[in-house]
């Protein structure tokens, strides 16, 4: 199949973008959509021309690397896939596709389809983890946790970091990967020492790094290639308020719940 | 070149603990004055750097990706193998120990892998505490699942994402060193070259590929976690990035490249669909627990529907020529199996170059919803990129270059030829032979960074004298000045073809001659081929943009430029090691019944390669495989 591709190029973070049109041509339904870019890219090096800059590594949906908007659309038409799974099945002979970078004022453009998410690592390092030093462990089966509270965890630490959202919300929020990072860890006995002051923490990173508010729209979980449930957001806040309420105090009464 | 093991001398299981005790400590008020720099963020290096900035040194780390997070280490899938014995099913540290050497083809050492399943305990450990939400029972207890080449259940597991989730933990230790101070994270950094100073690893010339700055950054010591180099066959489940360039430049300023012909080609990944095709996706090994492998057994029914094809016309070959392991049989007997069934025109799927792995009797037994949680994502993964449900149809297979065993030679302590270079996780050589078992990368990443190098580089740091360093010595200017020069001329080519069209055509030489069956002929064939391929990328290469900006495809052409060196020196160490073992087949060796033949009389050493100049063949070095406590044995998975 022929496609055009809209897609936004600039040269640098300081520099205006602008929509340029390329032909995508004899397109296979079996490619991924990098794969479709790669072949554009080709295209532009043979003629001399500088190939579209997008960021990308595993190209197996887990590093979280690769992410834009196509039409519109966090990571393009298919839920719960990330940009690199995407395949070009899912698009029509003579379509239109435009392609975009996240869009949000905590991920500057850096050139191209490449932002900077380096405030994702800001907020882990605010709070999200549980300090246990190498070399300070108990045996691992020594505390047992329930299955459901370990699958709990699991769902919410399959986050990838994308930052798709970021660029979904309306207000530009990083409620979901904050939420998410804290839900993994409160699920957990180990997470249960620092679970009030990282939630103190954390939001308040996410606030410095000029993140939007949280208003419940969900479009944060439609977009999410892992399909985070947006219940990790309540919990967030409810630990939140919590920690707000006792501040300083850092015991913990009532367990993993 | 001396190649000195430095194994500690004594029984093996005290091996370690002697040399702990042995190793010289650096006074905790002392480590805060020590540098080290650790390249590259996944298993090892986070680890690495995390645990150094916990016992108080000052390290700096760096990756070419945006994030530490997203280091290769997170595509693993399957599982980390840990002899805690916790399913009570006879396993132990010797038998780990014991599994990993066989599984390696009696091609490493014996005290580095005993090491290795002795800190396999700790590391499940350390991780659960730091809140890796391995799989667990509905008792609360930890779960296990079975991989090839062990008859034990010693893999621990966090559904198909195992590698992500352990990489988070050390991410999350590595960012909480970051807020406290001990790590300054260069991300979107790249290690182009290494700083040599009075035969001493001192630093690194790194580019930054936001603004293409091309910086020193010098220290007391030096740690290459950098990953492997399987994109030297193009298509591999490799990511993108994955690249030989810090390991490869070390080796040209004179660290020894050991066993670089001993690759890994996975059994299971999904099959090549086009020309169009970047890389290649794995399907966890921990399928073949459940899927069981067949190809049709006469030629002329591969083109029907698998379903089509009646029970008593399948090849279940794997359970047929090895019933005690049958699918689980590990990774370089399953792959070569996979090509022998293709080759002999019974493969399924375009082009042939495909085999089915069926759960039909898995979904049967237990249910779809068991084989859903069990592997549930993987299916997911299988469907979005080949638009067939698994849970119908049998799913389509080959094998796909996956891992390295090769790399650059170190000793005891992780230290290479040259003193203050470490190298950690698949950046070494070290621990898995000519062939590494399922689940045993991330362990020994893992062991590498949390447990083996914190250690070892205190002993080193404390037993030197080190002058300092400044920007201005020579060897720096020298260093910094190749780097500006080599990357001006990339640039300045301005020929016809872009630098992956060299990389594909590497590939296919690398694939056709030095893959999964190799011989001689084929391997001076391409010995011949890459240096006339490397002459025409010099000349014809393609490089848009400038240096001083964010230019992707400049990265990718100093990789492969890079690559288009190492692939000849993995011919020709192929073809110097007349023997098969492990993932190096070589097609002149093999039983009459087909199976890799060792030659332990001349070949039970480790090739480490060193660098002698452009114009000159590398030196081949040999450190002998001094088996003290395990009987050499031909291999049998039967």
């Amino acid at each position: 199949m022929n496609l055009t591709l809209k897609v936004w190029r600039q040269a640098g973070p300081d520099q205006a973008g602008s929509l340029q049109s390329y032909a995508a041509t004899d397109v296979s339904p079996d490619m991924s959509f990098l794969e479709m870019l790669d072949e554009v890219n080709e295209k532009l090096i043979r003629s001399g021309d500088v190939p579209i800059a997008f960021d990308h590594d595993c190209r197996e949906g887990i590093c979280g690397s690769c992410g834009m908007m196509i039409n519109g659309v966090a990571h393009g038409p298919m839920k719960g896939t990330a940009t690199c799974q995407l395949h070009m099945r899912s698009f029509s002979d003579g379509d239109t596709v435009l392609v975009e970078p996240w869009r949000a004022r905590a991920f500057p453009v850096i050139k191209d389809l490449v932002v900077n998410r380096s405030a994702f690592d800001r907020i882990i390092q605010s709070g999200g983890y549980i300090s246990a030093s190498t070399g300070a462990a108990q045996d691992a089966n020594a505390l047992p946790i329930p299955k459901a509270d370990a699958d709990a965890s699991m769902d919410a630490a399959a986050c990838i970091g994308c930052g798709a959202c970021v660029a979904a919300c309306p207000n530009g929020s990083a409620s979901l990967f904050t939420g998410a990072k804290m839900s993994h860890l409160g699920l957990l006995p180990q997470g249960q020492p620092e679970r009030f002051r990282r939630a103190l923490k954390m939001v308040a990173q996410m606030d410095l790094e000029s993140f939007g508010g949280c208003t419940l729209f969900g479009e944060c979980q439609a977009a999410c290639p892992k399909e985070i449930s947006i219940d990790v957001i309540s919990r967030m806040n409810r630990d939140y308020a919590r920690a707000a309420v006792r501040q300083a105090d850092e015991r913990v009464g009532g367990g993993a719940g | 070149m001396e190649l000195d093991s430095k194994i500690p001398a004594g029984p093996l299981p005290e091996k370690w603990d002697k040399h702990r005790f042995d190793m010289r400590l650096v006074n905790p008020a002392n480590k805060r004055k020590y540098t080290v720099l650790v390249v590259g963020s996944g298993l090892a290096g986070a680890a690495a750097a995390a645990t150094m900035s916990e016992l108080g040194y000052n390290v700096r780390c760096y990756c070419y990706q945006d994030s530490p997070r997203r280091a290769h280490s997170i595509s693993a899938q399957g599982g980390i193998n840990a002899a805690k014995n916790y399913q009570n099913d006879g396993d132990s540290i010797q038998r780990l120990f014991y599994d990993t050497i066989k599984g390696g083809d009696f091609r490493s050492r014996e005290g580095n892998v005993y090491r290795l399943a002795q800190i396999s305990v700790d590391i499940i450990d350390q991780c659960v505490a730091q809140g890796v939400p391995f799989a667990r029972e509905y008792g609360g207890l930890l779960a296990n699942r079975s991989f090839g080449g062990a008859q034990v259940s010693r893999t621990f597991y966090a559904r198909g994402q195992t590698g992500q989730q352990l990489l988070l933990g050390a991410y999350q230790a590595l960012e909480k060193e970051i807020a406290k101070g001990g790590v300054i994270m260069y991300p979107r950094a790249e290690m182009l070259d290494l700083i040599v100073v009075n035969g001493r690893a001192r630093g690194i010339v790194v580019r930054d590929e936001v603004t293409g700055t091309i910086e020193p950054h010098l220290a007391d010591a030096v740690v290459l976690a950098t990953g492997g180099y399987g994109n030297v066959f193009y298509l591999s489940t490799n990511a993108k990035g994955c690249n030989t360039t810090a390991i490869w430049r070390s080796y040209k300023r004179g660290a020894a490249f050991a066993n670089p012909c001993y690759t890994q080609i996975h059994p299971t990944c999904i099959p090549v669909a086009g020309e169009h095709q970047s890389k290649l996706t794995l399907m966890s090994e921990s399928l073949r627990n459940d899927g069981r492998v067949w190809v049709p057994r006469r030629q002329e029914d591969v083109a029907k529907r698998p379903g089509d094809i009646p029970e008593a016309d399948r090849d279940y070959y794997l359970e047929r020529k090895y019933p005690s392991f049958g699918n689980l049989s590990p990774r370089d007997i399953a792959s070569r199996a996979a090509k022998e069934a293709c080759d002999d025109g019974r493969g399924v799927g375009p082009g042939g170059r495909g085999v089915y792995l069926d759960f039909a009797d898995a979904i049967a037994r237990v249910g779809e919803d068991k084989i859903r949680e069990r592997y549930g994502n993987l299916f997911e993964m299988y469907e979005r990129i080949t638009d067939e449900n698994p849970y119908q149809v049998p799913m389509r297979i080959y094998p796909a270059v996956h891992y390295t065993m090769g790399g650059l030679w170190v000793d005891y302590n992780l230290m290479s030829t040259i003193p203050g270079l470490h190298v950690a996780g698949e950046a070494n050589f070290s621990d898995h032979g000519a062939n590494r078992l399922g689940a045993s990368a991330l362990m020994q990443g893992l062991a590498d960074g949390y447990f083996v190098l914190p250690s070892t580089i205190g002993d080193y740091l404390a037993s030197q004298k080190l002058e300092p360093v400044h920007e201005d010595m020579p060897e720096v200017k020298a260093a910094v000045g190749d780097v500006q020069q080599r990357t001006n001329t990339l640039l300045a080519v301005q020929g016809t073809r872009s630098a992956a069209s060299f990389h594909r055509e590497l590939g296919q030489i690398m694939w056709d001659y030095c893959g999964m069956a190799r011989e001689a002929a084929g391997l001076r064939k391409a010995i011949e081929l890459i240096p006339k391929l490397r002459e025409e990328f010099w000349r014809n290469v393609k490089v848009p943009g400038a240096g001083a900006e964010l230019n992707q495809t400049l990265e990718q052409a100093g990789r492969v430029a890079d690559f288009l060196e190492l692939g000849e020196l993995m011919c020709r160490d192929a073809l110097h090691r007349e023997e098969s073992c492990g993932g190096h087949f070589r097609t002149e060796y093999q039983t009459a019944d087909g199976e890799a033949l060792r030659n332990d009389e001349d070949f039970a050493y480790v090739a480490a390669w060193q660098y002698a100049g452009e114009q000159s063949e590398p030196v081949l070095n040999k450190e002998p495989l001094v088996f003290e406590n395990i009987k050499l044995s031909q291999r049998s998975y039967k």
